[in-house]
C-alpha cells in the first residue's frame, strides 16, 4: 500500500518487537514488555496481536484470522482486510492452509503444525491481576515463582462452589515454570495449548507486554489431585455438521426458547459439512 | 576506506532472517539459512545479517577484539554504540566469550540478558552436543566447530541460572541456529 511500511509498522518498531519475540520464545511464559504503538484502531480490538502479526509477518505468508472461532466477524475482517492491504499477503479461511494464524479467544479445532504459527490476541496478559493489582507485586512473584496466590483462590472455589468456577482465561504453568494466563479462550481449548507442535505468541496492545510458548512445551491447566481440571462444553453434537467434539456456541433462533447449538470455529464445521456431516438442524448442503 | 552495502532489500530480507532466528530459537538447533548481505569482514553472512535484523541505536553492542575490523560497517548500518561487555545488550564474537561477564538479567526480568552472536568455524561438522528442553520434541542433536571443549559445562552454568542467561545465535557462512537459556546441553 502507498505511503506505508510493509504490513503497516515502521523498522525501528519491528526491531524492537522482534527483540522482544525472541526474549519471549528463550523464556517461555515470561511476559516482556514492549513499546506498543499505537495502531489505526483502538485498544480491545487487537492491537498487540497486530503488532505481534506485523512483525512476524512475510510477503510468503498466508494469514487466517478468527474471533472467537469465526473468520466472518467484524474484528476478524478488519484485521485480515487490513494486512492484505498494508502487506498484500494472501489470506485464507482453512486452518490448513494458513501459515500465520492471528485469533482472538479461540484456538482451532484442526491440529496446528510445525510450520504454523498462532498469535493471540490478549486483553489482560497478567494471570494476577485480579488477586493482586500491584504490577510490582506480581512482578515480584513471578520473579520468586511464588503462585501460592492462585492456589488459594481456586481452593476458594472448590470450598465454595464445590469446583473451580473458571470457564475461560483459565490459568496454566509453562514449562513448570511461569504461570501465564493463556488470554480468554474456553478453558476447553487449553489442552491444545500443551505439547503444540505450532509455536505460540501472545501480544497485549493496552498491556504492552509479549509472551509465547515454544513448540512441543508443557502447558498444565492449574488444578488440584482430588479436583483435576476437566473441560466443559455443552452436552449435544452440533446443529449443523454433527461434531460431538468441537467447541459449540449457543444460538438463540426464536422466542420462544429456541436453541441452536453450533461450532465455534466456523472453518471446521464448514468442512465437516461439505464432507457430508449433517447434523440434527443441518441439511444437506448438495440440496441447498 | 570503503564500506560493504547493507541488506539488498532491507524490510524482506529483514524479515526473512528474522524467521529464521525466530524459529531457530523456537526450535534449539535446528539449520536455518539466511541471505541478502555481503558480509564485512570477518563476520560470515549470517551474523552480519542477524546484526542488521536485530541491533540498533537502542542496543548497546559488545564487540569481539578479533572482529573490531567491522566495526564500521556496523555503526553504519545499524546505529549501535559499542560498549562494553557488562553493558552490552548484544554481543558480537568470533570465540564465546566469558559468559558471566554480560548482563544474564534479574529474576524480574530476565529478558534484559543479552543475546550473543558467535559466529563458529562449522554447523555442520564437528562436535556433537545433545540438546533438550522447551521447543524440542525428543532431543536434538547440533554438531558443531568452534565451540570450547568444555562448551557443555560452561553452558550448563548458565542454563541452570534460567530464567535468566544468556542466549546464543550461531552462526557460520549463510547458516546460523540459537541456543535460548531454556535449552539443556550434554556432550554426545
Amino acid at each position: 500500500m502507498k505511503g506505508y511500511n510493509f504490513a503497516y509498522l515502521d523498522e525501528q518498531t519491528k526491531r524492537m518487537i522482534r527483540r522482544a519475540l525472541l526474549k519471549a520464545v528463550a523464556i517461555p511464559g515470561h511476559q516482556v514488555p514492549f513499546g506498543s504503538r499505537e495502531m489505526p484502531l483502538p485498544y480491545g480490538w487487537g492491537t498487540g496481536g497486530i503488532q505481534v502479526t506485523a512483525s512476524v509477518l512475510g510477503p510468503r505468508d498466508v494469514l487466517k484470522v478468527i474471533d472467537q472461532g469465526a473468520d466472518d466477524t467484524t474484528n476478524a475482517v478488519s484485521i485480515r482486510r487490513f494486512f492484505a492491504l498494508t502487506a498484500g499477503v494472501a489470506t485464507t479461511t482453512a486452518t490448513a492452509e494458513a501459515t500465520v494464524i492471528q485469533t482472538r479467544h479461540r484456538i482451532p479445532e484442526k491440529q496446528l503444525r510445525e510450520d504454523q504459527i498462532i498469535v493471540y490476541q490478549v486483553p489482560q496478559p497478567e494471570p494476577l491481576f485480579r488477586l493482586e493489582s500491584s504490577r510490582v507485586e506480581t512482578k515480584r512473584m513471578h520473579g520468586l515463582a511464588d503462585y501460592g496466590l492462585m492456589h488459594v483462590k481456586l481452593y476458594e472455589d472448590v470450598a465454595r462452589f464445590g469446583q473451580i468456577s473458571i470457564s475461560y482465561d483459565y490459568p496454566v504453568m509453562v514449562n513448570e515454570r511461569y504461570l501465564m494466563s493463556p488470554s480468554p479462550i474456553p478453558a476447553f481449548d487449553n489442552p491444545k495449548m500443551d505439547m503444540m507442535p505450532a509455536l505460540q505468541l501472545f501480544g497485549a496492545g493496552r498491556e504492552k507486554r509479549i509472551y509465547a510458548i515454544p513448540p512441543w512445551t508443557r502447558v498444565r491447566s492449574l488444578d488440584f489431585d482430588d479436583h483435576p481440571f476437566r473441560t466443559i462444553n455443552a452436552p449435544y453434537p452440533c446443529g449443523l455438521c454433527g461434531a460431538a467434539d468441537s467447541y459449540l456456541d449457543e444460538v438463540v433462533t426464536d422466542d420462544r426458547g429456541g436453541r441452536l447449538f453450533v461450532c465455534s470455529d466456523t472453518d471446521h464445521c464448514a468442512e465437516r459439512r461439505a464432507a457430508g456431516h449433517v447434523g440434527t438442524d443441518g441439511f444437506q448442503e448438495a440440496a441447498e | 576506506m570503503t564500506l560493504t552495502a547493507g541488506f539488498a532489500n532491507p524490510v524482506a530480507d529483514a524479515q526473512s532472517c528474522f524467521r529464521a532466528v525466530l524459529n531457530a530459537m523456537a526450535r534449539p538447533g535446528r539449520v536455518h539459512l539466511v541471505a541478502g548481505v555481503t558480509a564485512p569482514f570477518p563476520l560470515c553472512g549470517a551474523a552480519a545479517a542477524v546484526l542488521l535484523t536485530l541491533a540498533d541505536h537502542e542496543t548497546p553492542l559488545w564487540l569481539d577484539a578479533d572482529a573490531e575490523a567491522a566495526g564500521g560497517w556496523i555503526a553504519f548500518h545499524t546505529g549501535a554504540s559499542i560498549v562494553t561487555a557488562d553493558r552490552s545488550a548484544f554481543g558480537m564474537a568470533l570465540t564465546l566469550p566469558d559468559l558471566t561477564g554480560f548482563p544474564n538479567g534479574t529474576d524480574e526480568m530476565p529478558e534484559t540478558a543479552a543475546t550473543i552472536i558467535l559466529q563458529v568455524a562449522s554447523l555442520e561438522a564437528g562436535s556433537r552436543f545433545v540438546l533438550a528442553g522447551p521447543g524440542l520434541r525428543v532431543p536434538a542433536i547440533l554438531t558443531v566447530t568452534g565451540l570450547p571443549t568444555d562448551f557443555a559445562a560452561i553452558w550448563q552454568r548458565n542454563h541452570g541460572l534460567f530464567p535468566r542467561g544468556i542466549d546464543l545465535i550461531l552462526c557460520s557462512g549463510g547458516h546460523l541456529t540459537a541456543l535460548p537459556r531454556s535449552v539443556s546441553i550434554k556432550d554426545a
